[in-house]
C-alpha cells in the first residue's frame, strides 16, 4: 500500500473517530476515561471560554458542553425557557435532566453572556450537590487591573477543583498542563493555517468535528488524533478549486449544525476563518511556563484573547477595523455573518462589524440559525447567490 | 408626584442647556450607577433606559425600534438598545421634549447586564466620545466577595475617579462625596419605610406600578442630592398618612382601598401600555405588595445602606448588590420571602422579551418559589418598549384565569 493511501485511509479513520466521538450525546469517551480509575472526576464548561488546563491541573478532564444539536429531541429542555431565549440552554438542560451529564462532578458557566450566566443558577437550583461556578472573564480594558482580577478568579477556582478532586494544589501540575495546552492551541492553530493556505485540503466539516471532539476526549486522545489529520491533510494534493474564500462570523457559543457547515462549502465558499469553539483558542499565545503559573495565564489572557464579541472592545476604532484585519488575515474574498438566534453577543455586535466591513469593501451576508435548523436550502441559495456575486462582480 | 415632575423637567432643561452652561454629561446606566460620585464632580448624569422607558410611555419607541431595525439592528435584541439609538438618531429628542446633549462622557457600569455593554459600545459609533469601564462582579456564589469589592473599588479609585477628574477638570472631593453619601442613606431609609408600608392592609402603596414613580428619583439623577432627600422625607409622610387614614394607592380605576387579591411581581414592566397594564390589575382590584424591579436600582430592604464613612466601598457595595446581580437562588429566596412576609395570595412573574438578564430562568424561578412557598404563579409576556409584544386581550385573559384560580383555592376546604 502507498504512503498516500496510508494517509487517506489514515484520515479517514480520524475523521470517523472524530464524527462519532463528536456526535455521542452520551459522552461515552469521557465516561469511558472516568471508568479507567474510580477516583477520577469530570468538569463541564459552557462556550465560550474555560480555562482547561485549570481544570485538568486539579485532576479533572474537562468536558464541553456545547448543546445537543440537530440530534437530541427536546422533552424538557422547552419548559424551562421562553420562545424568544436561544436554543443552546434548552438542550443543555436537556442533556442533564435525561442523565446524559451525570458524569460531571463539575460545571462552569464562563460570563459569555447573561443566558449562559442565569443558567448557572438554574444549575445551582436544579443540582445542588453538584461543584458550580460561574467565571466572570476579565472585561476592563486596564490590564494591570484586568490581569490581578482574573489571577483571584483562577485562584479560586483552582482552590476549589483540588478540593473537590480531593488533592494539593501544585504549581508543578499547572506548569504540565500549561505545556499541554500550548500544544493543543499550537495544534489547532497550524490546521486553521492549513485550512487557510490550502483549505480544499480541510473541509470545515472536518475541522470542526475533529476539533469538536477533542472537546470531550483527554487532551493526549486529542493530540495525537489532531496531529495524524494534520500530517494526512497535508500529504493531499493539492486540487484547485473555483470558489471564494468566506469568514464564517458570529457562530462562538450555540454551534451551528453540520448541515450548515457543509451547505456553506458545497454553495461555492471555502471557509477560511470562524468562529466556531472560539474557546479553544481565545488566548491567542503560549502560556509562559516559568514563574508563577496562575500570574502567567491570568496575563496571558488579558494580553493576548481574540476579539469577541463576548469581550469588552476598549478601542473606540476596534469593532469597525475587526473585519477588515481578518479578511486580510485569512486572504477571504467575504464574510458571512451567521448568529444563532437571540444571541446577543453576535447580534449587537453584527451593526458595527457589518459598518466595518462595509467601510472596508468587504461584502459580505447575514442570517440566523438555530443548532436544531433541519433545512438548509435557504442557505444554500444565500450562500451560492453570495458566492457567485464575488466571483461575477468582486475585485480580483 | 407634582414634586418629581418639577425635579425631572428642571434636570431635562439644565441637561439642555448643557452645551451652553458648560456643566459636563455623563450618560450611565441606572444599576450601579455611581450618582453620587459623578454629581460630586458637578456633571449631568444621562440615564438611556430611561430615556427609552418614557420614550414608550410617549408612544415613541415604535417609531424609534424602526428606524434602528432599519438600520440593521436585529428584531431579537434588547428594545431599549434600539429606541435609544432611534432616538439619537431622530435628532435626540428627550423624554420631556427637550434635546438631550451629546455625552462627554460614557460611564459604563456593567451591573447585571450584558447588553449594557454592547450598548455603550454601539453608543461610542454614534457619539465618539470617550468610554469608562466599570467591571462588577456577578454574584455568582450568592454573594459580593472581599475580592470583588476590593476589584470594584480599585477601578473607582484608579480608573473612574482619573477619568471625571480629566472631564471636569476637578480633583476628586471626597468630602462632598461623603457627604452625597449621607443624604442617599437618608432617602433610602424613607424609601424602605414606603416599600414597607405595603405590609398594611390595605396596602396604602401598589410596589410595581406605583413603585415606579417612587424609584424614579433614587435611580436617577437625585439620589444623593438635597432635592432626591426630601422627595422622600415628603413621600414617605405621604405613604403613612395614607396608611393612617386606611387608604390604598391611586391607581388607574381610582383609589385601590378595596384590594381582594395581593400580589408579588417579577420583572420590569411594559411601557408601551404602561396604564393600561396597570389597569388590567386595579379593574380585578389586585394591589402589588411587593415587586423585585423596584430594586433594579438598589436594593435596601435588607439593610444596605451607603456609608459615608467608607465611599469607596460603599460604592461597590451599592453596586453589587443591585437586583439583576443576584444569582438565580437568591432571587428566589427573595421572591419566596416577599410571598411569605406580606403575606401575599400570588405572585406574577411579567417576563420581557428584551432582556435576558431578567428573563432566562424565570420560569425555573416560577417553579423554586411555587414549591418553597405552596403559592401558585403567574406568568405573562410582552415586552419593554416594543409595542408588537404587548397583546392586552391575552394578558387580561392569562390575569383572569389566574385570579379566578386564587379564589378557588380560597373557597377549596383546607387540606
Amino acid at each position: 500500500m502507498s504512503r498516500a493511501t496510508d494517509a487517506a485511509e489514515s484520515r479517514v479513520s480520524i475523521v470517523d473517530w472524530a464524527a462519532e466521538t463528536a456526535g455521542d450525546l452520551d459522552f461515552s469517551a469521557a465516561r469511558a476515561w472516568l471508568a479507567g480509575d474510580p477516583s477520577r472526576r469530570a468538569a463541564g464548561y459552557l462556550p465560550v471560554y474555560a480555562p482547561r488546563e485549570v481544570i485538568r491541573a486539579a485532576g479533572l478532564l474537562p468536558v464541553g458542553v456545547h448543546g445537543g444539536g440537530d440530534r437530541l429531541e427536546i422533552i424538557r429542555g422547552d419548559a424551562f425557557y421562553q420562545s424568544y431565549i436561544c436554543h443552546l440552554p434548552r438542550s443543555v438542560i436537556e442533556l442533564a435532566q435525561s442523565g446524559r451529564l451525570s458524569m460531571l462532578s463539575a460545571m462552569l458557566f464562563p460570563s459569555t453572556c447573561d443566558v449562559i450566566r442565569n443558567l448557572s443558577g438554574v444549575w445551582r437550583l436544579l443540582y445542588p450537590d453538584l461543584y458550580v461556578r460561574y467565571l466572570d472573564l476579565p472585561q476592563v480594558p486596564e490590564p494591570a487591573i484586568a490581569a490581578d482580577f482574573w489571577e483571584g478568579e483562577l485562584r479560586t477556582l483552582f482552590a476549589d477543583l483540588c478540593a473537590l478532586a480531593g488533592i494539593p494544589e501544585s504549581d508543578a501540575r499547572l506548569r504540565r498542563e500549561i505545556a499541554v495546552e500550548n500544544e493543543l492551541r499550537g495544534v489547532i492553530a497550524e490546521l486553521y493555517r492549513l485550512r487557510r493556505d490550502a483549505p480544499e485540503k480541510v473541509p470545515t466539516e472536518e475541522l470542526y468535528t475533529l476539533l469538536r471532539a477533542g472537546e470531550v476526549v483527554p487532551a493526549p486522545a486529542f493530540l495525537e488524533k489532531a496531529r495524524a489529520y494534520l500530517a494526512a491533510a497535508e500529504a493531499e494534493p493539492s486540487r484547485l478549486r473555483d470558489r471564494v474564500r468566506v469568514i464564517v462570523v458570529g457562530a462562538f457559543c450555540e454551534a451551528p449544525p453540520l448541515g450548515l457547515i457543509k451547505t456553506i462549502e458545497r454553495s461555492g465558499c471555502s471557509i477560511v476563518d470562524d468562529d466556531f469553539l472560539l474557546g479553544n483558542r481565545l488566548v491567542a499565545e503560549d502560556v509562559r511556563l516559568d514563574g508563577d503559573p496562575i500570574r502567567n495565564l491570568a496575563e496571558a489572557f488579558v494580553r493576548s484573547a481574540r476579539k469577541t464579541s463576548i469581550l469588552y472592545e476598549g478601542r473606540p476604532e476596534g469593532k469597525r477595523e475587526l473585519i477588515a484585519r481578518r479578511v486580510a488575515a485569512a486572504r477571504a474574498d467575504g464574510v458571512i455573518f451567521a448568529s444563532a438566534s437571540f444571541c446577543d453577543p453576535a447580534l449587537l455586535d453584527r451593526p458595527m462589524l457589518r459598518a466595518g466591513a462595509d467601510a472596508a469593501g468587504v461584502p459580505s451576508i447575514a442570517f440566523k440559525f438555530a443548532e436544531n435548523t433541519g433545512q438548509f436550502q435557504q442557505f444554500r441559495e444565500l450562500a451560492g447567490t453570495f458566492a457567485d456575486s464575488i466571483k461575477l462582480w468582486g475585485e480580483k | 408626584m407634582e414634586i418629581q415632575k418639577e425635579m425631572l423637567a428642571e434636570h431635562f432643561r439644565r441637561l439642555e442647556d448643557a452645551p451652553k452652561s458648560g456643566e459636563p454629561v455623563v450618560y450611565t446606566f441606572v444599576p450601579g450607577n455611581l450618582n453620587e460620585l459623578v454629581r460630586s464632580f458637578g456633571a449631568l448624569p444621562v440615564f438611556p433606559e430611561i430615556n427609552a422607558l418614557q420614550s414608550a410611555m410617549r408612544g415613541k419607541s415604535a417609531a424609534y425600534i424602526a428606524s434602528a431595525e432599519k438600520a440593521g439592528h436585529s428584531e431579537d435584541v434588547c428594545s431599549y438598545v434600539k429606541c435609544d439609538i432611534g432616538m439619537a438618531r431622530s435628532g435626540n429628542v428627550g423624554p420631556t421634549g427637550t434635546r438631550l446633549p451629546r455625552p462627554d462622557l460614557l460611564l459604563l457600569s456593567y451591573t447585571g447586564c450584558y447588553t449594557f455593554m454592547k450598548w455603550f459600545e454601539l453608543l461610542r459609533e454614534e457619539y465618539d466620545c470617550p468610554v469608562v469601564f466599570l467591571q462588577i462582579p456577578y454574584q455568582g456564589d450568592g454573594s459580593i466577595t472581599p475580592g470583588h469589592r476590593a476589584y470594584v473599588a480599585r477601578q473607582i479609585r484608579e480608573t473612574v475617579i482619573p477619568a471625571l477628574e480629566r472631564l471636569t477638570g476637578q480633583s476628586y472631593d471626597e468630602g462632598r462625596l461623603r457627604e452625597s453619601l449621607a443624604r442617599s442613606a437618608r432617602a433610602e431609609e424613607d424609601l424602605v419605610a414606603v416599600f414597607e408600608s405595603a405590609l398594611q392592609r390595605p396596602s396604602p402603596i401598589d410596589a410595581y406600578f406605583g413603585a415606579v414613580y417612587y424609584v424614579g428619583p433614587i435611580f436617577s439623577a437625585f439620589r444623593g442630592t438635597e432635592q432626591g432627600a426630601e422627595y422622600y422625607r415628603t413621600l414617605r409622610e405621604e405613604v403613612e398618612e395614607r396608611a393612617r387614614q386606611r387608604l390604598g394607592p391611586a391607581t388607574p380605576s381610582g383609589v385601590l382601598t378595596d384590594q381582594k387579591y395581593r400580589l408579588v411581581v417579577e420583572g420590569p414592566p411594559n411601557w408601551t401600555h404602561f396604564r393600561d397594564f396597570w389597569k388590567l390589575f386595579s379593574d380585578e382590584g389586585a394591589v402589588v405588595v411587593a415587586s423585585t424591579y423596584s430594586k433594579v436600582g438598589g436594593t435596601y430592604e435588607f439593610g444596605f445602606r451607603h456609608d459615608m464613612e467608607d465611599p469607596l466601598g460603599t460604592l461597590a457595595d451599592y453596586c453589587g448588590g443591585c437586583y439583576t446581580n443576584i444569582d438565580l437562588p437568591g432571587r428566589v429566596r427573595m421572591l419566596a420571602d416577599y410571598v411569605e412576609r406580606y403575606a401575599a395570595d400570588g405572585f406574577v412573574i411579567h417576563s420581557v422579551k428584551s432582556c435576558n438578564s431578567f428573563s432566562a430562568g424565570q420560569l425555573t424561578i416560577l417553579r423554586e418559589v411555587e414549591k418553597r412557598t405552596g403559592v401558585p404563579g403567574a406568568f405573562f409576556e410582552s415586552d419593554l418598549v416594543d409595542p408588537r409584544y404587548f397583546s392586552p386581550a391575552n394578558l387580561k385573559n392569562r390575569l383572569e384565569s389566574y385570579l379566578q384560580m386564587i379564589e378557588a383555592r380560597r373557597r377549596a376546604p383546607a387540606r
